[in-house]
This record gives structure tokens, C-alpha cells and sequence, in this order.
């Protein structure tokens, strides 16, 4: 930066005025600054200059600028107030989107299950794509079917759930509850009606069990 | 201090326009004074200064309050400054062509101000000067120079507003120190 000055001066120069010199260097410099014209002039324009950038008097902003720029703040727009509600209940958008996703899978759980299926149990005959009790025979535990009907001859003791097909009306004994779902929002009720109930059962003891 | 701005900024977060007012209120004279040194011109510096606190408070939320709010506020500012006076750069070089008249605008400026005894006119003529000098930096070391020596702030502050390294800051000083004492060395 200067001509006739060694850069080392003029590196402890800046140094200086950054207040980063360290106290041997000081001594080097005020020792070199005594002897070198060139430098003291330098030295002195340097110091005058930034006495005279300290100087100028602080501004201060103009009347009524609170005011102004209140004034010219954006009101607040609709889809930050929503964004901000996203950001302060975490939780309610979790549960939004857990409710959407388990609906989703229900749902798909729901068209899954187009093949006919029914509970196993050891006494059960099937006739195409009916199940049936046997007359004379009792079959013991809760019976699922989809896709496919039901017909008691015999004593079935537990509850029977339907899923698109039929409970078809016949001479034998069904000791629980029959249910028939045939759309996939019903199917979709019946799921959470059960969760729930096993939450209940779980909590609350096995009052599922009691026959009618 | 820092306390106090981040809980009028949580007020603010949550939709409180007049917490907002009072950073506002906080920061008016300081955040004017970066703008004003930076562009040299009360209008528009009013202007980018409103512009900043503007900016900050549409984007309040992506301030990181473990951070210092001035260092943020501050950087949004120099930021807006350097834009305009990116953008302004033909008209400016016409001005500095014709350097009389310029200065004759801002004499004639202070006269219309206020009346001022004598004495204080020349103090003021040495502080337009000063003024004038630093507006002819280039933006760069302007901000820095600004920075350092208007708003006296750290090194290490300045670095983090203009984001660059702290060895470009002072680089930057140093420089900027070095054209004013060219410029000023006559005074």
C-alpha cells in the first residue's frame, strides 16, 4: 500500500489500529514510526483519519419513523397465519396426518381383501363360496367371512361378522352377535369400532365374552 | 438486552404487531445511521431503513434466537444498501463527474436545514466531508469502513453481517481506511 514504508511496518501498522498488536511489535513500530518520516506521516494521516470518521455526529432517524414504518408493515397475510399455526401445534398435524393415513390403509386393507376367506375352525364345510355349520355339529369361537356367505344347520357359538356377503337365514343357533358390512365405509367404521372396543376390552376386562 | 429483544420477538412471532413496534423503536437510530452513511442521502436511507425492518418482520421466523437480533437486523440492512447502491451506480457516476455541483447540493442542503451560526457551519463543513469521502468508497469497504468506525462494532460482528471471513473484513478496513486517508489527506 505505501511505496517507501517496508510492508512489515505497514502490516504493524493496521495491526495497530485493529488493536491486535501484541506489545513487542508496539515497541518495533513506535521505534520505526520515531525514525521514519515517511511512516510518522502516514501513522498521523491514518489516526487523523479515523478521528475524523469517529467524529461525524450520529444521525438520528427522522420524526414519526416508528409510525411510518408500522404503518407500511404488510398486514398479515392469511397463509403465514396458517403456516404459523402449523408451526406452534406440531401435535395437531400429527394426529391429522395419522388420521389420514390410517384411513388410507384401512381403506386399501379394505380392497386387499376381495378373495374369499373365513375364520378356520375345525368343524366348518364349505360349499363354494358358502360356509357352512354342519347340522348336528357345534362349532366353537368368533367366525369372519369375506367375500362369501353363511349358512348355521348346526350351533355356532360366538359372533359372526360378514364382510360383503350374507347371513342367510337358516334352522341353526347362532349364540353372539351377527354382523353384515357391505360398503367400505362401513367397513371402515367397523375397524375403528373395533379398535376401539379392543382398546375398551384391554382396559376395562373381558366383558366381550358374555354370550347372549 | 438480548433478553428483552427475544421476548418481544416470540410476542411478535405469535402475531403482536405492537411488540414489533418497539424493536422498532429500539433500533430506529442505529439501523438510520447504517443506511444513512452507506448511501449518503437522508431520503433514501429512510427508505431502505423502513425497507429492512420491513423485510425483518415478514421473515421474523427464520431468525435464529439464539443469535444476536442487532447482527441479523444489521445484515438485512448493509444488504439492502449495497442493492441500491449497486443499482444506482450510472447516476452516481454522473454525479461524481460533475463533483462541483454535488458538492454545491449539499452545502446548499445544510443551508436549508437551518439556520447555523458560522462556527458550527465549518464544523459541519469537515462532518459533510467526512460524509462525502465514505460515500465515495466502493461499496465494499464502505460497509465495513461504516461498521467499524460509525457503529463501532467488533470485528467479529462485522464478519458475521457481511458474512465473509474475518481476514476479508480486515482486509476490507484496511483498505477502505487506506483510501480515506488519501482522500482526506488534504483537510
Amino acid at each position: 500500500m505505501m511505496n517507501a514504508c517496508p510492508e512489515k511496518v505497514i502490516r504493524m501498522m493496521d495491526d495497530y489500529l485493529d488493536g491486535e498488536i501484541s506489545p513487542s511489535e508496539e515497541k518495533e513500530l513506535k521505534d520505526y514510526v520515531q525514525s521514519c518520516s515517511d511512516c510518522r506521516k502516514i501513522y498521523q494521516e491514518l489516526t487523523k483519519t479515523i478521528a475524523f470518521v469517529q467524529s461525524a455526529s450520529h444521525v438520528q432517524a427522522p420524526p414519526g419513523f416508528v409510525q411510518k414504518t408500522m404503518a407500511s408493515l404488510p398486514k398479515e397475510p392469511q397463509r403465514a397465519g396458517i403456516k404459523r399455526f402449523m408451526r406452534h401445534h406440531p401435535l395437531f398435524i400429527a394426529a391429522a396426518l395419522f388420521v389420514l393415513l390410517m384411513s388410507a390403509a384401512m381403506m386399501s386393507s379394505f380392497s386387499d381383501d376381495q378373495q374369499f376367506s373365513f375364520t378356520k375352525q375345525p368343524n366348518l364345510v364349505v360349499e363354494g363360496e358358502t360356509v357352512v355349520v354342519p347340522a348336528g355339529e357345534t362349532v366353537v369361537g368368533n367366525l369372519t367371512i369375506r367375500n362369501g356367505d353363511l349358512r348355521v344347520d348346526g350351533e355356532l357359538e360366538g359372533n359372526v361378522t360378514i364382510v360383503n356377503g350374507q347371513y342367510m337365514a337358516s334352522s341353526g343357533v347362532i349364540n353372539g352377535e351377527v354382523e353384515e358390512i357391505d360398503q367400505a365405509f362401513e367397513w371402515l367404521w367397523y375397524t375403528i369400532k373395533g379398535t376401539f372396543r379392543d382398546a375398551v376390552s384391554f382396559f376395562g376386562g373381558n366383558d366381550q365374552s358374555i354370550d347372549k | 438486552m438480548d433478553a428483552l429483544v427475544n421476548k418481544r420477538i416470540k410476542r411478535v412471532m405469535k402475531g403482536d404487531q405492537d411488540a414489533f413496534a418497539e424493536i422498532v423503536e429500539l433500533y430506529q437510530h442505529q439501523l438510520f445511521q447504517i443506511c444513512y452513511r452507506m448511501l449518503g442521502n437522508r431520503h433514501e436511507a429512510e427508505d431502505i431503513a423502513q425497507e429492512a425492518f420491513t423485510r425483518a418482520y415478514v421473515n421474523i421466523h427464520t431468525f435464529d434466537q439464539s443469535r444476536k437480533f442487532s447482527t441479523w437486523l444489521y445484515r438485512i440492512a448493509t444488504n439492502l444498501c449495497i442493492d441500491r447502491i449497486r443499482k444506482k451506480k450510472p447516476d452516481f457516476h454522473l454525479d461524481a463527474e460533475v463533483r462541483g455541483t454535488e458538492g454545491l447540493n449539499m452545502y446548499s442542503k445544510i443551508a436549508n436545514d437551518e439556520e447555523l451560526p458560522e462556527e458550527e457551519l465549518m464544523r459541519m463543513e469537515v462532518q459533510e466531508r467526512v460524509q462525502y469521502e465514505i460515500s465515495r468508497l466502493p461499496d465494499k469497504y464502505r460497509a465495513a469502513i461504516v461498521l467499524k468506525y460509525l457503529e463501532e462494532l467488533p470485528l467479529a460482528e462485522i464478519s458475521e453481517i457481511l458474512d465473509l471471513p474475518l481476514g476479508t473484513v480486515k482486509t476490507r478496513i484496511h483498505r477502505g481506511r487506506e483510501a480515506l486517508r488519501k482522500q482526506l489527506s488534504n483537510l
